[in-house]
């Protein structure tokens, strides 16, 4: 199980009404890809995110399916349109099972 | 085990195909594999869609990309010089404010990456571009 | 071909461009470094008086590295070094060793050691040497805390730390003092950095002094400035110390590296850190 696995978002503070804002996250995670070998010669076997979403208010904003060749540590940037105050919910699946999540809230004005 | 210069030579060129050719030669059915998985086949039309990567990478390990196809429903990145083509797909739900999307991915190497955006008629439209990964001057 | 012959072949393919001297050409030298829109950061300095003759100016090996790389560097959200920070910030308020304190019962927030980074490696009376970051956290964990077994000198939590430590400095100027009781191993620093190691027979100069702004394959040579470090390597995909990159030079010339904190390698980090007095603290960097 991968350890030390922090998610981070950011998100403006807040917005006016329909606004497009820039969401940013980050999650620390090795994204152990599969294909490598480990010092004893044996590959070392996958271990990746495998799936994030991101909805507002629980409407999606986007949902990504992810495959080894996304970077250690997954960034991911997007656009949101926020039409009410409310809360992001931010959810990273990982191959082992575990499910970490994170929300943001944002006023819109 | 006694074994000869010449087939010392050999070995160590069956050792290099193995490691450098043969995933790209697997690789080329494998990348239409997963496009025609996407796309069912269809025609992809080469604008209305963005594909913003490095021309010279400086590792491959994190290569920034972005993507942009207004309108589109997803786009999906593939990277057609991995051992595994798929990078990633994004599905744009009602809420997206744009069908822009950026991420940092692994480039095994100077290959083509490319962008699949799926519009809401059941069209597509496809970006490729051309990205050099830099060989470090040293391990460190 | 004879050994030595081949040896030669590689040497004069490593340094093709080097008859043309320290070559700029294709770096893009003037731009500014401000980190999250507030820090600023100096990436282009005029040199110490001790390195006259030897570097005209000093450059920060952010200078040398792509648009992409160098926009990593400029928010810390894009900065996947402030990960380790972050961890950094979790254990500098966690309770280690017998005595039941935590980093924070004496040092009250990591911002109170932004004095730090800038004038390591320093002279310790008490301990008559030479002490880097790392081994002054050793020595508060194993004096102070009560800790039998102190981080590491290049593990993980010690790398977290060191970077947490230089990232309150970032943008204060590097000084390191070279005189008074510092001077000799200064002295031995310096000495290491112009001899030639390994089979490939390279000192740090020939690279980073003679060569600087040249490509060694397809990279471009720094000036092997430390003032970034820890920094977050691409390759790596993780912060890596200064000892740790210095035993990776060291070992790509094929020689024997000294051994992460050996004296002979705080002696060198002592002087490479000299050589960039009056540069900013800008770790964790985030290099190629």
């Amino acid at each position: 199980m991968a350890e030390n696995v922090v998610p981070r978002v950011r998100v403006p503070r807040d917005a006016s009404a329909g606004e497009a804002v820039s969401v940013r996250t980050l999650i620390s995670h090795p994204m152990e890809s599969g294909q490598r070998r480990g010092s004893d010669g044996n590959t070392i076997p996958r271990s990746i995110i495998n799936r994030f979403t991101c909805e507002f208010n629980g409407e999606l904003v986007i949902d990504v399916t992810i495959e080894p060749a996304v970077s250690t540590n997954p960034y991911f940037q997007f656009d949101a349109t926020v039409n009410e105050t409310g809360t992001f919910a931010f959810t990273w699946y990982d191959d082992d099972g575990s499910v970490y999540t994170e929300s943001a809230d944002i006023t819109v004005a | 085990m006694t074994q000869t210069r010449r087939q010392f030579v050999g070995t160590g060129l069956a050792v290099a195909a193995a490691f450098f050719g043969l995933p790209h030669i697997a690789n080329a059915a494998q990348l239409e594999e997963a496009i025609a998985a996407f796309t069912g086949g269809a025609d992809m039309a080469g604008d209305g869609i963005t594909l913003i990567a490095p021309e010279i990478a400086e590792n491959g390990n994190t290569v920034p990309i972005e993507v942009d196809a207004p309108g589109a429903e997803a786009i999906m990145l593939l990277a057609a010089g991995n051992p595994q083509a798929d990078v990633c797909t994004f599905n744009f739900g009602p809420a997206a404010g744009s069908r822009l999307a950026s991420t940092r991915i692994r480039l095994a190497g100077e290959q083509e990456v490319v962008a699949i955006a799926r519009m809401p008629d059941g069209s597509f439209k496809q970006a490729r571009q051309n990205v050099r990964v830099t060989i470090g001057g040293c391990g460190g | 071909m004879t050994r030595k012959a081949l040896l030669g072949g590689v040497s004069a393919a490593v340094f093709a461009v080097a008859a043309a001297g320290v070559g700029l050409a294709d770096i893009r030298t003037g731009d500014s470094l401000v980190i999250n829109g507030e820090i600023q950061i100096v990436t282009e300095a005029e040199p110490p008086a001790h390195l006259e003759g030897a570097l005209s100016t000093l450059y920060s090996g952010w200078v040398f590295r792509t648009d992409e790389t160098r926009a990593m560097q400029a928010d810390d959200f894009d900065n996947p070094g402030m990960l380790y920070v972050e961890q950094g910030i979790d254990a500098f308020n966690t309770v280690m060793g017998s005595e039941g304190n935590s980093c924070a019962s004496c040092h009250e927030n990591p911002e109170s050691l932004a004095n730090v980074r800038p004038s390591y490696p320093q002279w310790d009376e008490a301990h008559g040497t030479v002490q880097t970051v790392e081994m002054q956290v050793q020595e508060c964990q194993t004096e102070r805390m009560g800790m039998e077994q102190p981080y590491g000198y290049d593990s993980q939590q010690m790398r977290n730390m060191v970077a947490l430590i230089a990232s309150v400095a970032r943008g204060q100027t590097v000084d390191v003092a070279i005189d008074g009781p510092a001077a000799e191993a200064w002295e031995l620093g310096r000495e290491i950095y112009y001899t030639q190691y390994g089979q490939m027979e390279l000192s740090c100069a020939q690279c980073h002094e003679q060569n600087y702004g040249n490509l060694i394959r397809a990279d471009h040579l720094s000036q092997g400035q430390i003032n970034g470090f820890p920094t977050y390597r691409l390759k790596n995909a993780n912060i890596v110390s200064v000892h740790n990159r210095f035993r990776g030079c060291i070992r790509d010339t094929r020689g024997e590296p000294f051994s992460v904190g050996s004296p002979e390698f705080v002696a060198l980090e002592l002087y490479v850190a000299s050589r960039g007095n009056g540069l900013t603290v800008e770790g964790p960097a985030v290099r190629n």
